[in-house]
């Protein structure tokens, strides 16, 4: 590959636009095009997360914002508690209530995770069409539960008194809060990028491909596929708090199985199997939103036949229309 | 004792329903091998046309055949138009097609119907309720949707088990390239089942009608439940949705209706309660993920 291809040109020209957004939104005096760009950022997390599982590994998860949703509420009741000052826990070890966002962020992955770990345990138990359903029915399930826990707003869900505090940056200043989502997603692209071209990333996508042929080989990949699952988990689980933190506001609502549709459609406007085609997807699709709700209140009624028409004419998406024939990474 | 033969009841009945919905959708997944979301989407259909005709003419007898015609005819177009293409497809591409179909027919049904709920009256006859034990009345209007799932449940047998047409669905659902070699129609086959899951689905809408409100969306809450007892009960298997519908059903009445009584017995109460609530929304997931432990391909699978 030349160092110069329509794929790295691509790449290059998103990496730059991504960048100088806040100045061009400070140029343009649009300060809107800043939170609409955290936005972005954000979902554009959530959905590489979930292209780990869709379009690396084979797994069709219809419930990845159950792991959002995690992530957000971790950041809403770490903060419900700090406020009121009252410990999450007092036994077996005290845990209080921060609002310090050092510990707040790597703790909404943490406990992401060990969701993905115990929900990806049960549900790698099947394959197929079993896989779909009962992924979809574990995130209605804590869907459910959040709706069930009256201490933290129930159905209302949480508002945030402000944003996680970080030392140096103030996340108050959109442009710092932007910055941030910007390096968060950054990170985790880098840190995808190398570990689907590891030997690890191998496997996945062999499990991906051909399961049997893999187990032929004698590697057995359910472990694999779990940790897989963990990982994505886990940054969605960032995903969320990101986005508790820019809306300032947590509710069961961000595990409701038409957010984990719409992560979906992102991967595939963008392109299955690419890192940097879910983000063009969550662009896109985030701002074909905005752009018909303009004009009319019933968007979804024009974006339903615009998604069944990329599923059945373009299997590549938007990332593999701009950069051509070897946009997947496989 | 009369209130837990009432939540038995109770229970019966949102496991006739939940039997309607997943007895077509069992068959969709069994025999075409394609995942359809938009199966919530032909009840809500069921549900307002039904709501509609009842309110215009007054009768829930012509809302009945009106609601089930239009199920099942934006069924059949469905299937001509769009998931036929996709049978060869992956399970991917069926999930996001028919998510975009979700999409457009609960927008739909804003435009047309408004985001003011529709109410049903139960019609007439059966708007009383009748005491079917000394000290227990009941609504008639219920008894009645549970006598149409039973009786739907025996047609359903009779035409699988002693019908030509439903030995082609059964040959169809184990072997379909083999079926379509014997020369079966199997377009035709594909079409004339879905619309009927459709249908049976237009008939859980209408029958619903009368006890929830009537709004956009409403198929969803259904369709994951359908989820829940297809995969108890095992994907492509009519026995096993007639079981996960009636262990479904059962479970989450009876858990809504008695687990704050059992959990005050020993916690005080407020914790009680709001322990039992948590627990009982969730009931159904957890009694769908021991029966995965325990039997990953559901209670019984169709292609043991």
């Amino acid at each position: 590959m030349s160092l110069l291809s329509r794929k790295t040109i691509v790449i290059g020209g998103g990496a730059l636009l991504l960048f100088f957004l806040p100045l061009v939104a400070k140029l343009t005096g649009q300060p809107y095009l800043l939170s609409l760009g955290s936005r972005i950022l954000i979902y554009a997390l959530a959905a590489v997360s979930l292209d780990l599982l869709l379009g690396y590994s084979g797994m069709i998860s219809l419930g990845h914002a159950a792991f959002v949703g995690i992530g957000a509420y971790v950041v809403g009741i770490s903060q419900f508690h700090s406020y009121e000052a009252t410990p999450f826990l007092s036994a077996p070890f005290l845990l209080s209530g921060s609002e310090n966002g050092l510990f707040v962020l790597p703790l909404a992955i943490l406990v992401a995770a060990f969701a993905a770990l115990i929900i990806g345990a049960l549900c790698l138990r099947t394959t197929g069409m079993h896989f779909i359903m009962i992924t979809l029915a574990f995130a209605q399930m804590l869907y459910y539960f959040f709706i069930s826990l009256e201490k933290y707003g129930g159905d209302d869900g949480l508002s945030l008194y402000a944003r996680n505090s970080f030392p140096g940056i103030d996340l108050s200043d959109d442009r710092h809060f932007y910055y941030l989502c910007l390096t968060a997603l950054g990170l985790f692209l880098l840190f995808t990028c190398r570990l689907v071209t590891s030997r690890f990333g191998l496997i996945i996508r062999g499990a991906g491909n051909n399961d049997r042929r893999l187990k032929g080989l004698g590697i057995r990949s359910t472990s694999y596929k779990l940790v897989t699952f963990v990982i994505a988990g886990g940054g969605a689980g960032l995903a969320g708090a990101l986005l508790a933190n820019q809306t300032e506001y947590v509710s069961p609502g961000l595990m409701h199985w038409t957010l984990s549709g719409e992560l979906m459609v992102m991967v595939l406007l963008g392109g299955l199997g690419t890192l940097f085609g879910p983000v063009l997807g969550a662009a896109a699709f985030l701002l074909l939103e905005e752009g018909l709700a303009m004009y009319t209140e019933h968007w979804m009624v024009y974006m339903g036949p615009v998604l069944i028409l990329a599923v059945v004419f373009a299997k590549r998406g938007l990332f593999g229309l701009l950069a051509g024939g070897n946009s997947r990474d496989d | 004792m009369l209130l837990v033969i009432e939540q038995l009841l109770n229970g019966l009945q949102l496991g006739i329903t939940l039997f309607l919905m997943s007895a077509g959708l069992t068959l969709v997944f069994g025999i075409m091998q394609v995942i359809n979301l938009a199966h919530g989407s032909f009840y809500m259909i069921g549900a307002y046309v039904g709501a509609t005709v009842a309110a215009k003419t007054g009768s829930f007898l012509l809302a009945i055949p009106a609601a089930l015609g239009a199920a099942a005819l934006v069924g059949a177009v469905v299937e001509i138009v769009i998931l036929r293409h996709l049978y060869k497809r992956e399970h991917l591409d069926q999930v996001l097609a028919t998510f975009g179909l979700i999409m457009f027919f609960n927008e739909l049904t804003l435009m047309i119907w408004g985001r003011q709920p529709l109410f049903m009256d139960v019609p007439g006859p059966l708007a009383q309720s009748i005491e079917i034990l000394p000290g227990l009345p009941y609504p008639v209007y219920r008894l009645a949707v549970i006598g149409v799932g039973l009786f739907v449940a025996l047609a359903l047998w009779l035409l699988f088990a002693k019908t030509r047409a439903g030995m082609k669905i059964r040959a169809g659902a184990s072997n379909r390239d083999m079926i379509g070699a014997l020369g079966v129609n199997i377009n035709l086959l594909y079409t004339l089942v879905f619309s009927l899951g459709a249908l049976l689905a237009g008939l859980a809408g209408v029958m619903a009608g009368p006890v929830l409100a009537v709004q956009s969306g409403m198929g969803e809450s259904i369709l994951i439940l359908t989820f829940v007892v297809i995969v108890i009960g095992g994907i492509g298997s009519i026995r096993g949705a007639v079981a996960g519908a009636l262990l479904v059903g059962l479970v989450d009445t009876l858990g809504r209706a008695f687990l704050p009584v059992l959990l005050r017995l020993v916690l005080e109460s407020s914790a009680a309660d709001s322990l039992a609530a948590s627990l009982a929304s969730m009931a159904i997931y957890i009694l769908m993920a021991a029966i995965l432990v325990w039997k990953p391909r559901g209670l019984f699978p169709a292609h043991a």
